[in-house]
């Protein structure tokens, strides 16, 4: 109890008040930069720094016309069509992961089976495998299945085309962390509840479903919001397993094109990525007060 | 508390516990497939085309069916390529699905090695068109493409070929052997524009005695790719002074990068882009040339604080809008006067190279319709900033100067052309060490002993 109060009271010093505004301030500018140049026609951009045109303001919606509405002529009528891309493909990459690892912790933590050791720590283990690693043996896997010798062990799927490459990797890379953050805060939950529960005759789904899951919502949410932003951000995935065909690229496959090949249409990248941001804040917001929340989910065990 | 704690009832255990996985798999199931669409089929009888479209009539049969191309063009430019095979999508329903990534030379070979390889890559370097052929994935081109490949000049198609066979049809070709300068700033002077290198060597030391602005101007930042521009410098220079033998050989590493040639070549570099005196109008000392992004590099020719700038005929889409070029406008290009002038117009150049991945019938109609003279003609027609090098290309479709400009140099059969170096060597040196060397031969002013050696050293075994 102390220690929190002593923790409160270095918190709300006005020392440490001034210190979390400057760097608050120190930590926005580069966005402030970001918005100033998107609204900075192509010439004030290559031949000044944005913050000479806070002086002499010369701001219009030109980049915004250009990235919503122009786009390419045959590759598409803007962004609008990749915005859609990327929630088809950020909302299924953040709930699949969300689902199976709530599952699987629940199953690691509470159903006790003989290796659920073993495979908790296998799963967490794989923390360490690094994403750029797995992409071309994962890409094989799924254009030409996975033999041995002449048997089939998995059969190749053709999937080119389609969002489910982006999805299956990305529930893929996502599990080991899911895993292991849902596994250490539903573990944490009073045993008494689920005892009673079972005395009233609840199955392991009921369990799961009534008891676990209302209860971590914190630990759900906190994660809900990582995985989102880590899916809505990436590129590399997206590139490797969209691959092929703009119909199913995301808004960052989009953007990194946007400036042109030579580099001379950056302004437009400044815009492009403005607009991107605007749903990772939405989601943000709407999920906050769980964050902190969450965010000592499963870090300390009691 | 302990780590595991105990289960609650042992009797539902067995019963419940595939009750998650099990919904799992249904979850996944159905999430596959809920998307599994792909490219129609092809095939049909070869309907037969009138009007417009009767000249598509040789690839015809295919409609319906759709082809992936993957390259490194973006957009803009890359919107001009698909207006250009527009027609022949409509007429011959054959849909050509484009997209462009500056990621290209990356993603490239893990798409390859991960089977999931595009029908067409456009690659712009011959070094990684041979690792693609290596990797065994790349499909030859049909008889149609290689008779059309005879508009070309040889040097391009050995270009296009790994070990003497042929494998991918250039689409375009780019000029570097240029010199953007400000006509009205050079009337006005009264300077001519130089022939000889002996020329441009006095031009350059009189506009630097005259003061006021400097003759040349350069930018060789270009984000992961700083250094990319030098390499050019150093390119023409080899190739101006020794032809295209040494210069071939100095690609194959038979000449080093230390050898005495090339560092003969890399001191008349710096006797030109690193003389203080010289550079680096209206942006300040050498060292700021490493600074400069290539974009920004010809600016001051605009305002009279800089005569000259050696760039690539693509840098005519850096000038801001409303600039005129033209032989009497706000700026123009001569072409850069070889070192030596006993080797006849040397002509550095880039291109890109149309690389067939799958041998299905509707891959190789676009593949023969994208090297015939038919289609360098439409996407001439379309946008302006494109050449191609192919010879039956009319040349009165080119309406911009430096297009015409630079097809006239790259059509022409007594020129030495030669692809950029940078490009053909191995990728850890062409597009990795020497960028850095040189680079740092501009902004530390580091030895050309040092700058030589650390390139060679970098050469794979």
């Amino acid at each position: 109890m102390n220690d929190r109060r002593a923790v409160r009271r270095t918190f709300s010093s006005p020392l440490a008040s001034a210190f979390v505004i400057a760097v608050t301030v120190l930590w926005t500018v580069p966005t402030l930069g970001l918005l100033v140049t998107s609204l900075r026609p192509k010439e004030a951009v290559t031949t000044d720094g944005w913050w000479n045109a806070l002086l002499h303001p010369d701001f219009g919606l030109g980049n915004y016309h250009s990235v919503l509405f122009e786009g390419g002529s045959g590759v598409s009528t803007g962004l609008m069509p990749f915005l859609v891309n990327s929630l088809a493909i950020s909302i299924p990459a953040t709930l699949f992961p969300l689902v199976l690892a709530a599952m699987a912790a629940y199953a690691l933590a509470w159903v006790r089976f003989r290796g659920s050791d073993t495979v908790f720590f296998t799963v967490f283990a794989l923390q360490v495998v690094p994403l750029q690693m797995a992409l071309i043996p994962l890409l094989r896997l799924f254009s030409s299945g996975a033999h041995l010798g002449s048997l089939t062990l998995i059969p190749a799927v053709d999937l080119k085309g389609s969002y489910a490459p982006v999805w299956l990797a990305h529930t893929m890379f996502a599990m080991p962390l899911a895993v292991f953050l849902l596994h250490n805060f539903i573990a944490q939950l009073p045993r008494d509840l689920m005892e009673a529960a079972v005395v009233d005759g609840a199955s392991h789904f009921r369990v799961f479903r009534s008891i676990v899951l209302p209860l971590s919502a914190p630990a759900l949410a906190s994660f809900a919001i990582f995985q989102f932003l880590w899916v809505w951000n990436d590129l590399l995935v997206a590139l490797t397993f969209a691959g092929g065909t703009p119909d199913v690229a995301p808004m960052t496959v989009r953007l990194a094109q946007q400036s042109g090949s030579l580099g001379q249409r950056w302004e437009l990248l400044t815009a492009g990525a403005f607009l991107s941001i605007i749903v990772p804040l939405i989601v943000f917001f709407s999920l906050q007060r769980y964050f902190v929340r969450g965010l000592l989910a499963g870090s300390v065990k009691g | 508390m302990t780590l595991k704690p105990t289960a609650p009832s042992a009797g539902y255990r067995r019963r419940l516990a595939a009750a998650p996985a099990l919904l799992a798999a249904l979850v996944l199931t159905a999430a596959c497939s809920n998307s599994s669409g792909g490219s129609g089929g092809g095939g049909g009888a070869a309907q037969s085309l009138t009007g417009d479209c009767a000249k598509y009539q040789p690839y015809a049969g295919h409609s319906g069916a759709t082809v992936t191309m993957f390259a490194s063009i973006l957009s803009p430019e890359s919107d001009s390529l698909e207006k250009s095979w527009a027609e022949f999508s409509r007429c011959t329903g054959i849909k050509i699905s484009y997209e462009g990534s500056n990621d290209f030379e990356s993603q490239l070979p893990v798409r390859v090695a991960g089977g999931n390889a595009p029908d067409f890559a456009v690659i712009p370097q011959p070094g990684l068109l041979a690792q693609m052929v290596k990797s065994g994935k790349v499909v030859k081109p049909p008889a149609q493409t290689v008779a059309n490949e005879d508009k070309w000049s040889p040097a391009w198609k050995a270009y296009g070929s790994v070990d003497g066979t042929f494998y991918a049809a250039p689409m375009s070709a780019n000029m570097k052997s240029l010199v953007w300068y400000s006509p009205k700033t050079f009337k006005a002077a009264g300077y001519e524009t130089p022939k000889t290198w002996a020329d441009l060597m006095a031009l350059s030391d009189r506009i630097a005695k005259a003061g006021g602005a400097k003759p040349w101007c350069g930018g060789i930042a270009s984000g992961t790719a700083t250094g990319w521009p030098a390499t050019d410098w150093l390119e023409e220079v080899v190739l101006g002074t020794y032809g295209g033998e040494v210069y071939d050989q100095w690609v194959g590493h038979q000449v080093k990068f230390s050898d005495e040639k090339i560092t003969t070549a890399m001191r008349t570099v710096a006797d030109w882009m690193l003389n203080p005196a010289w550079v680096n109008g209206g942006y300040g000392d050498v060292k700021s040339i490493a600074t400069t992004t290539f974009q920004d590099a010809g600016a001051p020719i605009l305002t009279g604080k800089c005569a000259m700038l050696q760039q690539a005929s693509f840098y005519e889409a850096m000038w801001p809008k409303g600039t005129k070029v033209g032989p009497d406008g706000d700026v123009f290009a001569f072409r850069l006067p070889a070192v030596n002038p006993s080797v006849a117009n040397p002509v550095e150049g880039g291109g890109e190279f149309l690389t067939a991945f799958s041998g299905r019938p509707e891959v190789q109609a676009v593949q023969n319709y994208l090297s015939s003279s038919d289609w360098a003609s439409s996407r001439v027609r379309t946008a302006t900033g494109w050449v191609s090098a192919n010879q039956g290309v009319d040349k009165s479709l080119y309406t911009d100067p430096i297009d015409q400009l630079s097809a006239a140099a790259l059509t022409d059969p007594g020129a030495t052309f030669r692809f950029d170096a940078s490009d053909m060597m191995p990728a850890a040196v062409g597009s990795g060490q020497e960028w850095k060397s040189l680079t740092a031969w501009f902004a530390e002013g580091q030895s050309i002993q040092k700058t030589a050696a650390d390139i060679d050293a970098a050469w794979p075994k």
